[in-house]
């Protein structure tokens, strides 16, 4: 247990001291200060709009951004600490592999949570400060945004951990990270909203919900845009899965089964890897 | 007394290509044995079997008398110390905060860590992020590492390499100590030149298998190679009277005041007392064979087949 602790300390310290996490953080923040601010402009006016359309814009950003930055701080992990020659030397050490593999998984995802934190919370912060807190449920909002976009995080971290344990080079898991970015965040999507226009309505409820559960991005989607302070403020997804029967619970449990699964392939792959 | 390390007949296969085929190594308590041969040879390999990190397809592999690569070997890998071959360690961290890290997890405590900096003389640089240090204190953070927990059996793998004279020569210097305080030492290199006088035994690999092992005089036994003899004197006829060349003496004149003789092992003595009595020789220097000639002579036996004829 203290071994794990120092490994995950160790990566958190890298972390904060290549200011990895802050740039993140910063990163984060400012552009959810932008998009809140300027994301009613469309109707016409700048500036705190409500509270519903703010999650909807904030959600659609953490989307596109947190599964990149989580693949990005994860996909070295392993194949990193080999090019480096670290790996050799840690495996020669008296450590077992899901040890070392579970202490940098927990350290990256401190770090990937703290960056969230900070920078929603930061933004939270400022809003609250323009008088946006006294809308009704505006804290729990943000916790509940916070809370997910961690848990959407964890599960590209996880993806990230999957690929970096079984890659040979660097380069080629960045380039592996990138695809499964485009293809899950992008892609996925438009594929999606393509098959269900094509078979105009005649896809069974639940075959879609399915095929929404099958991504944890649109898990995270339908999380943040299914809910009753998203109601006034949809597109394009949203509007489906307005009737879809998938509580809140159930997409955490997703979200969280998706993390435990691709790092459960991440300790099956590491393990197999010849050193 | 048991070997601390004894890898009998390892066979290592990576795919289709074998990169060890019958390997033996035996290591002692304050010993130090010289795992020799160029890139290739399985030198690191052979280290990894050992470390229990690859499991070989035949023969046997013990480390402090288990199984390396079983479920006791994770104790046995607390009582080795390992330098790996290019190891770049986190350039983000500082000295002190790696060695402490790697301190964490041998289970070792950070003060230990903060007294081996002390030993390998990088207390000065401790504070500073090893991105901004040479190669000569990276590989001496690496020694320092290899130290941690008081190891019983040090493997090294290529811990010259980067390194200026006088760090080498430092590197010697802490492995003869440990040799003294009773630490089995595996010393891989592929620089053979000046390795001689620091090692007690040598193993020298190529294509996967011992292509000979035992001291420098056993080895130099089995090879048979000629001593040279420099003989430098004045004369006018050169002192070749009574050396029998032609039976295990060849004689080559370099200048009017210098002779070499390439001497068969038998013939030396009789050679030197021959040249000693003879008029007009000043000095004499006696050269035996050195690592580099008889890897050089076990490499190409191995190509030619001992009896010298092509396979």
């Amino acid at each position: 247990m203290r071994v794990l602790a120092a490994i995950a300390a160790k990566e958190l310290r890298d972390g904060l001291r290549n200011r990895w996490a802050l740039s993140i953080a910063l990163g984060l923040a400012l552009l959810a200060l932008v998009i809140a601010w300027f994301g009613p402009a469309a109707s016409g006016k700048v500036g705190f709009a409500s509270l519903g359309a703010t999650v909807v814009s904030l959600a659609s950003l953490a989307v596109f951004l947190v599964p990149l930055v989580a693949l990005l701080l994860g996909y070295e992990a392993v194949v990193g600490e080999a090019e480096r020659g670290t790996l050799l030397l840690l495996l020669a050490y008296p450590l077992s592999r899901p040890l070392l593999l579970a202490g940098k998984f927990a350290g990256h995802a401190l770090l990937l949570a703290a960056a969230v934190a900070v920078g929603l919370g930061g933004a939270a912060l400022v809003l609250a400060a323009t008088g946006a807190a006294e809308a009704e449920g505006f804290w729990a909002a943000f916790g509940r945004l916070v809370g997910s976009t961690a848990l959407l995080g964890w599960a590209f971290l996880a993806l990230a951990y999957a690929i970096s344990a079984g890659a040979r080079e660097k380069g080629r898991a960045a380039a592996l990270a990138l695809a499964a970015w485009l293809g899950l965040v992008l892609v996925y999507d438009l594929l999606l909203l393509g098959a269900l226009v094509a078979a105009a309505g005649r896809v069974p409820a639940w075959l879609f919900e399915a095929l929404l559960v099958a991504n944890p991005a649109d898990a995270f989607r339908v999380l943040n845009l299914g809910g009753e302070a998203a109601r006034e403020a949809l597109g394009g997804l949203g509007g489906l899965v307005h009737g879809a029967a998938l509580s809140p619970a159930l997409l955490v449990s997703v979200l969280l089964a998706w993390t435990a699964l691709l790092l459960g392939l991440a300790f099956w792959r590491f393990a197999r890897r010849p050193v | 007394m048991s070997a601390l390390l004894a890898i009998r007949g390892a066979e290592a296969r990576f795919g289709p290509v074998k990169a060890l085929r019958g390997l033996d190594l035996e290591v002692r308590a304050g010993e130090v044995v010289g795992l020799l041969g160029h890139n290739g040879a399985g030198k690191t390999t052979t280290l990894k079997l050992a470390l229990g990190l690859l499991r070989p397809q035949a023969g046997s592999v013990r480390l402090l008398g288990v199984d390396p690569a079983g479920r006791q070997g994770r104790r046995a890998r607390a009582r080795v110390g390992f330098l790996p071959e290019n190891v770049s360690f986190y350039d983000m961290l500082t000295g002190r905060e790696v060695l402490r890290y790697l301190a964490r997890l041998k289970r070792r405590p950070a003060a230990e860590a903060d007294r081996l900096l002390e030993r390998v003389g990088l207390a000065h640089a401790a504070d500073r992020r090893v991105r901004t240090w040479s190669k000569g204190m990276r590989q001496r953070l690496g020694l320092a590492q290899a130290l941690l927990g008081r190891p019983e059996l040090l493997l090294l793998d290529e811990p010259t390499v980067g390194l200026d004279p006088v760090a080498t020569a430092e590197l010697y210097a802490t492995i003869g100590r440990l040799r003294g305080e009773g630490v089995g030492v595996v010393l891989c290199s592929h620089v053979l030149a000046g390795i001689e006088r620091h090692i007690d035994r040598c193993v020298i690999v190529g294509h996967g298998r011992v292509l000979a092992a035992g001291t420098l005089e056993e080895l130099r036994a089995r090879a048979r190679l000629p001593i040279r003899i420099r003989a430098r004197g004045r004369w006018h006829e050169p002192p070749l009277q009574g050396l029998g060349e032609g039976e295990g003496v060849v004689a080559r004149r370099l200048n009017g005041h210098q002779l070499e003789l390439d001497v068969a092992p038998e013939r030396k003595l009789a050679v030197l007392r021959a040249l000693a009595a003879a008029p007009g020789v000043e000095d004499l220097d006696v050269r035996p064979p050195g690592l580099e000639t008889l890897y050089a002579h076990f490499d190409a036996m191995l190509h030619r087949g001992p009896d010298g004829e092509a396979p």
